[in-house]
């Protein structure tokens, strides 16, 4: 009995999560048709489904499994530029743009769970600073490695080369689809709010049914009790590598929802600040917590554009903001304040009150 | 607990992407209303209050946007092209605008970050903007250039040399493309028999630098002259230059190449003073701030530097001297770069093309857009960056780079 209302509790738990994400999409829609969304806001749609994606997939594995990864932009930028070529390769032969784009999220998502699991196999076998130090090097290692490819394409092939762009020896009606430091240009703009918010909804149902699963429950008690998981007998790092490379192959998904968001595509992005953005979203929104990660990366994406009106200040409310949050969910004093002032206590204060008379 | 905290921060969402729906709705519906907010809002990074765009808030001014990197590692750029964009806007204002009517100018941070950028294109869609100054990094003006195209919005930039940053027929530059100056250099290394091995170091992490290096290579298999030695450095090691140095000592190169700006540049050459290499040093547009701009810097290690430009501080004629003037007293004494170059011509620019097309204010941004493109071809200016600039319907201007070289700590002509 105690277990189904327990089973009960975390499904109704997620459905919450669920119906927030399709909610806002109906409210964001209704208001699309109505007009009344300004042009900023209709342009931060898709940017703001990426980095939810990004926030759930890398709290699968600093909040699920325990391991902090700062290179968790090195995935999102294999998904993007697989995902962009792929797009690019294809232009001509496949012209629907929502076939398009879920073959590229395909590719990009399979791109990037390889990588992770290469990276994984080597890197799980580290615990704690090691593991962050090896993920923050690998995300560099990734963007300059991305850098220095210069990849076209024409009548006889593929051409490939890792030193400059008249190396590659192309035919004079050759396409560079990859050049260099300048990346990749014209990606058709496919991705749409809509496809984001799926992407959206396909995340959480991964992450959240490998939680609430057998095998999460094994990952949450490595990152729990790794000697008690072992002398159980359970496969340290067949676990770890499985939360490690779904989360690879999500923020590669969510790279390629970037990729064909905007003209232009370029290794730079993806540097060490991004993995840091997606790692403040994680922690403000709460290690573990999905939902608060969702709501984080909203609130922190959006409110840099919406301070816009203070100019460069906006830097500078944007940290002390960032400082308040931290103080709100995570200090003694905040937690004290949260606890005096929660409904849920409210309401028993008040109940408790109501039987007292 | 939790539930309480979630919910509250789900309010505070809710309540900030109303306000901010309302507020921007509010002034794309009347146009008007929003304006004075924005424009203080730009004033109060420093400059004096600018009367004249006030006392216009019946409609009738021209919105110009601009978008660049105000904030972040780029930010030199950016600072200088909205500072002299503002000077612009100002004498334009003052001497009684544009077909009679004022300016209004909003520039806006993308923190050289597509993404950015393109928050900050749609943000000025919501102010009103009518025609764009911008972006001024490659990048960012790539990705905005593929939403202005679809909107038909006017994009001039100033410094965006990547060749797809005018790829629409929206769109037009002040600067030249990247590969004109490979291609520029190369011939007139070879043109003028300066070296017979050449050696380049060029930063392959930048588009601009990695651009004109892509040219200058294919150009150079046309010219008396042989590439060497190719040594590239990327954003994260653009410190030591050490190796690429010796590397092109080693090849025996009596020229180095060496396409980036001259923040980079003024370490090679102390670099190379210190390991006594004194080959003959070539630059391109982005040196020319190698005598003023880098502090602690011996100019005297810049002695025989010969680079292409289109634009020098030290130029003699009437306009330079004033916007150089003008340009110091608003900033500190600071003196102006290429790009600060680059965006006053912009302006003056549009200015002359709205002139042109007999445009008004009220017209809408896709009306004043089509009006531009033909106008901007039939145009001629003289600028800080050139005298005569014509444009073609591509987009790219039509402009000789100067070669100078550095005598005795001043440009002179070669």
């Amino acid at each position: 009995m105690r277990h189904m209302k327990n089973l009960n509790k975390t499904t109704k738990d997620n459905l919450i999560t669920y119906g927030m994400v399709i909610a806002a999409y109906i409210i964001v829609e209704i208001l699309l048709k109505a007009g009344v969304i300004s042009s900023l806001l209709q342009g931060l749609l898709v940017p703001l489904c990426v980095y939810v994606v990004l926030a759930i997939s890398l709290n699968l594995v600093v909040g699920i499994s325990g391991e902090l990864s700062l290179g968790h932009a090195g995935f999102m930028c294999v998904g993007a530029f697989a995902g962009a070529f792929f797009s690019n390769s294809v232009k001509d032969v496949i012209t629907a743009g929502e076939v398009r784009i879920f073959l590229a999220l395909l590719v990009g998502a399979a791109a990037a769970a390889v990588f992770g699991l290469l990276i994984g196999i080597p890197v799980l076998r580290l615990r704690g600073d090691y593991l962050a130090i090896v993920t923050l090097a690998f995300g560099e290692i990734i963007k300059n490695v991305v850098n220095v490819f210069y990849v076209g394409i024409d009548g006889s092939g593929l051409h490939i080369s890792m030193k400059d762009k008249a190396s590659m020896g192309l035919a004079a009606d050759g396409n560079v689809i990859i050049n260099g430091p300048q990346g990749i240009t014209g990606t058709p703009k496919d991705s749409t709010f809509t496809i984001g918010i799926l992407l959206i909804l396909v995340t959480l149902f991964v992450v959240l049914n490998l939680i609430n699963s057998r095998d999460g429950r094994a990952i949450k008690s490595i990152r729990d009790n790794r000697i008690a998981a072992e002398s159980v007998g359970l496969n340290i790092t067949k676990y770890k590598l499985m939360a490690f490379a779904v989360s690879a192959s999500l923020a590669g998904a969510a790279g390629v929802l970037y990729a064909h968001n905007l003209a232009s595509l370029q290794a730079s992005k993806f540097s060490f600040n991004t993995s840091i953005l997606v790692l403040v979203f994680v922690v403000l929104g709460g290690i573990g917590n999905i939902r608060g990660s969702i709501i984080a990366a909203v609130v922190l994406t959006l409110l840099p554009e919406l301070l816009r009106a203070l100019n460069d200040y906006r830097m500078l409310i944007y940290a002390v903001v960032l400082i308040a949050m931290m103080l709100f969910t995570s200090s003694p004093a905040g937690m004290a304040f949260r606890e005096r002032f929660s409904l849920k206590r409210l309401r028993e204060r008040t109940n408790e009150k109501e039987e007292a008379q | 607990m939790k539930k309480l905290l979630s919910l509250s921060l789900a309010a505070a969402l809710a309540v900030s992407a109303t306000a901010c729906g309302n507020s921007d709705t509010g002034s794309t519906g009347a146009d008007n209303t929003d304006a004075p907010a924005a424009e203080s809002g730009t004033e109060a990074e420093g400059t004096e209050a600018e009367a004249p765009a006030e006392g216009a808030a019946d409609g009738s001014v021209f919105k110009i946007g601009a978008i660049g990197p105000t904030t972040g590692a780029a930010s030199a750029y950016g600072t200088a092209v909205m500072n002299a964009a503002k000077i612009a806007v100002d004498e334009i204002n003052a001497a009684g605008g544009i077909n009679g009517y004022q300016v209004e100018f909003n520039p806006q941070d993308d923190e050289h970050d597509q993404e950015k950028s393109v928050n900050a294109y749609n943000t000025l869609k919501d102010w009103g903007m009518q025609l764009l100054l911008g972006t001024v990094t490659s990048a960012p003006c790539i990705a905005v250039e593929a939403e202005a195209q679809a909107d038909n919005m006017f994009l001039l930039t100033p410094s965006g040399s990547a060749v797809d940053c005018i790829s629409g027929d929206n769109a037009f530059r002040v600067c030249f493309a990247d590969p004109d100056q490979g291609t520029a250099s190369a011939q007139y290394i070879g043109e003028n028999g300066l070296a017979e091995k050449v050696a380049v170091i060029y930063d392959s992490s930048d588009v601009y630098s990695s651009g004109i290096y892509d040219t200058f290579v294919a150009e150079a298999a046309n010219q008396p002259f042989e590439v060497v030695a190719s040594e590239a450095f990327t954003a994260d090691s653009k410190t030591d230059f050490s190796v690429q140095l010796q590397k092109a000592k080693d090849s025996g190169a009596d020229l180095v190449f060496l396409p980036f700006y001259y923040n980079e540049a003024a370490l090679v050459f102390t670099q190379a003073a210190g390991m006594n290499f004194a080959p003959k040093w070539f630059g391109v547009d982005g040196m020319d701030g190698i005598l003023s701009g880098v502090e602690n810097f011996d100019t005297s290690l810049a002695e025989g530097v010969m680079l292409l430009t289109p634009f020098s501080s030290d130029a003699e004629d009437e306009l330079t001297k004033n916007f150089v003037a003008k340009y110091g007293e608003q900033n500190n004494g600071e003196t102006p770069n290429q790009f600060a170059a680059d965006a006053y011509d912009g302006v003056y620019i549009m200015k002359a093309a709205l002139e042109q097309a007999g445009c008004t204010p009220d017209m809408s941004a896709s009306d004043i857009c089509d009006a531009l493109k033909t106008a901007m071809t039939e145009i001629t200016v003289d600028g800080l960056t050139g005298s005569g600039m014509t444009w073609s319907a591509e987009g790219e201007p039509s402009k000789s780079p100067k070669a100078v070289v550095i005598d005795s700590g001043v440009y002179v002509g070669m």
